[in-house]
């Protein structure tokens, strides 16, 4: 699958764009300003950048608690979306919605979810609407290895299978639900296993790898797009961080993170593959690694600084008509 | 022109008519049709008592069968309306909630919120409710207090088929998540309905008999009792004004108080369970509110709490009549049982 150099510029904005995003989240979570739980995408850059470069405006995604990085693929707005985690007014859900519940619907951004496996249903009926209205458009669930266990997708692969809908289902599997890891709470070796039971192609894909998601992805959106009917994909991936940020992460082992940063970050493969192959040079990821740092800084800024919402605004938004 | 119809096939007009209207409005749940896939009729059923009969044959693939996973479909269906269609989602029994509420409650009930008012969730989940069937504790209940409680949600509870009809046409032209509770036992019930299509707007209640002596506040099959109550005490010089809340939510308060601050004395009747229902909510409401008013403490007829049991000498004990209601009535007017 072969991207112009447009793309590969777009591609390595994006991941950049989330990893920065995250990276100062973390920083700023610990000075005890930013409200509530946030849970962080850093290291899991080329899964919703593998999918969400191929989408556009006919298209919906779910997604989960750790939603900041599809919110970004699918074209929300960074700004409004720091506002948003900050709990101010300008917030792209007026800050109502805050982490957790970012959403954008006129992006077709159906939402990250705070319940654990919340999205998959609500996918079905996002293939169904493109379905039936004849969009063209596919929905995507994204859900992680602890959603995946859960009644809904399964529930949803089911549905999707037999009303053959235009949609992924895509499981971002990171080895950890929650401080649970896959291999104690997963029955299967791979989540792909599951995929025949449901009639559908299931194909795994290394998600340190943006190409190798770019192409899985591809493939599975075209064939959904096409009348082929669902897919489910396993990204094998990494969080750079714990379940949410406070988490100790005990859990995990000495040196792990430290290891995959040094081996697999999608950043680094990213600009060790376009730069060797002379796709790119290393003055045009630079200028978007500059461009991206000011983006966010600004954003954090503007945050920080915007109004809170006001007691007028508790009551209002719950019906469309009283 | 109005004629004699039954609550269900009031239901299945409205149904009829609002998807002969808006191409975006589609029907999905367990046996809706009713014969997908099989070797026999594909329209079998027609929902489990028949309600959506004739519709697949009329709309095609627009009444779709659903596997049984409440989860899924009920997901999808709210799915759906955030992405351009109008489903109503067919959830078979109330006493079904617990295995889909999550999809309910936490995602299109808040959507709108939570999304800074940006999201329109218009789906209409139709739900079977009620004792009278024999159908016992998982399939009779009540539970739509538990609906009426969420924020978000708008709750409908038609008494009669006019009722039935006229909001069922609301919900679905209605842009927040509705759900719409059918009392089993009313489906062979006639009444007077146009033919043509209305709305009847949510949280106006309706006043099913004036009077000056006792309010009685109640809502769906209750209505029945209470009107029969009302009727047996106007012989006996006792006037009730009977009002049918029609939705829970929203809840026409101003009609609740007006009539308390002219009877002084309130009643409130309600199936379900005595905890934290309707029945409580409203006695609440005019506690707090019209307290000066009341000239004698506010009864509650209720279900008792406890599961709806099987045998229908004990059904029977537990389904609130119109003799309990007298009771009540009598006890509020100061007068002997």
């Amino acid at each position: 699958m072969q991207l112009s150099k447009a793309d590969l510029l777009k591609a390595y904005r994006m991941m950049k764009t989330i990893r920065e995003f995250e990276e100062r989240l973390h920083v700023e979570f610990a000075t005890g300003e930013i409200p509530g739980f946030v849970h962080l995408y850093a290291g899991e850059e080329a899964s919703a950048t593998g999918f969400c470069m191929h989408l556009d405006g006919r298209d919906k995604i779910a997604s989960t608690h750790r939603g900041h990085g599809h919110s970004i693929g699918k074209g929300c707005d960074v700004d409004a979306m720091m506002a948003e985690i900050y709990g101010k007014k300008s917030g792209l859900c007026g800050g109502k919605g805050g982490s957790m519940h970012i959403a954008d619907l006129d992006k077709g951004m159906l939402g990250a979810n705070g319940i654990v496996g919340g999205g998959p249903p609500l996918i079905c009926g996002a293939g169904l609407a493109a379905k039936v209205l004849k969009t063209g458009g596919v929905a995507i669930a994204f859900v992680g290895d602890g959603a995946f266990n859960q009644g809904t997708t399964a529930e949803s692969l089911n549905l999707a299978s037999v009303w053959r809908l235009p949609c992924l289902f895509v499981v971002e599997n990171n080895g950890y639900a929650e401080a649970t890891s896959s291999k104690y709470s997963v029955s299967c070796d791979d989540f792909t296993d599951r995929a025949a039971a449901y009639s559908m192609p299931g194909i795994a894909v290394d998600g340190h790898d943006f190409f190798a998601v770019y192409e899985a992805a591809g493939e599975a959106i075209k064939r959904a797009r096409s009348g082929g009917g669902p897919s489910l994909i396993e990204v094998k991936l990494n969080r750079y961080y714990g379940h949410f940020e406070g988490d100790a992460q005990t859990y995990r082992g000495v040196d792990e993170v430290k290891n995959i940063r040094a081996t697999k970050d999608c950043l680094v493969l990213f600009r060790r593959r376009v730069e060797g192959a002379k796709l790119l040079d290393a003055s045009e990821l630079n200028k978007i690694d500059a461009d991206v740092m000011a983006q966010i800084e600004n954003a954090v800024k503007k945050a920080k600084a915007a109004p809170k919402p006001t007691a007028a605004d508790l009551m209002t938004d719950v019906y469309v008509s009283y | 022109m109005a004629r004699k119809i039954t609550y269900q096939q009031a239901i299945n007009e409205a149904l009829s008519q609002e998807m002969s209207r808006d191409p975006r409005v589609i029907i999905m749940g367990e046996d809706v049709a009713g014969g997908a896939g099989t070797d026999g009729e594909d329209e079998a059923w027609g929902g489990v008592l028949g309600v959506t009969k004739g519709l697949y044959k009329k709309f095609g693939d627009r009444v779709m069968d659903t596997p049984i996973t409440e989860s899924a479909f009920i997901g999808a269906a709210v799915g759906a309306a955030t992405a351009g269609l109008r489903p109503v989602a067919e959830l078979m029994f109330i006493d079904f909630m617990g295995v889909c509420l999550d999809q309910i409650f936490n995602q299109a009930a808040k959507f709108r919120y939570m999304f800074g008012g940006k999201a329109e969730t218009p789906v209409v989940i139709r739900t079977m409710y009620g004792a009278g069937f024999r159908a016992a504790a998982q399939h009779s209940q009540c539970l739509y207090p538990v609906f009426t409680h969420i924020p978000g949600l708008k709750v409908v509870m038609p008494a009669t088929p006019y009722d039935a009809k006229g909001l069922l046409i609301q919900a679905i032209r209605d842009n927040d998540p509705v759900i719409f509770c059918e009392h089993k036992v009313l489906y062979t019930l006639e009444g007077d309905v146009p033919e043509e299509p209305y709305t009847i707007p949510f949280g106006e209640a309706s006043v099913v008999r004036e009077g000056k002596d006792v309010t009685i506040v109640t809502l769906g099959r209750m209505v029945h009792m209470a009107t029969e109550a009302a009727d047996n005490l106007a012989k006996q010089g006792i006037k009730c004004e009977v009002i049918d809340l029609r939705t829970t939510s929203p809840m026409d308060e101003d009609t609740i108080l007006e009539s308390v601050e002219n009877t002084g004395r309130l009643v409130v009747v309600d199936e379900a369970h005595p905890r934290c229902n309707i029945a409580t909510d409203v006695s609440a409401l005019v506690a707090d509110k019209a307290f000066d008013s009341l000239k004698a403490p506010i009864k509650m007829v209720t279900g008792p709490h406890v599961p709806v049991p099987f045998s229908d000498v004990l059904e029977d004990l537990y389904i609130p009549n119109a003799a309990k209601i007298e009771a009540a009535v009598r006890l509020v007017m100061g007068k002997k049982n």
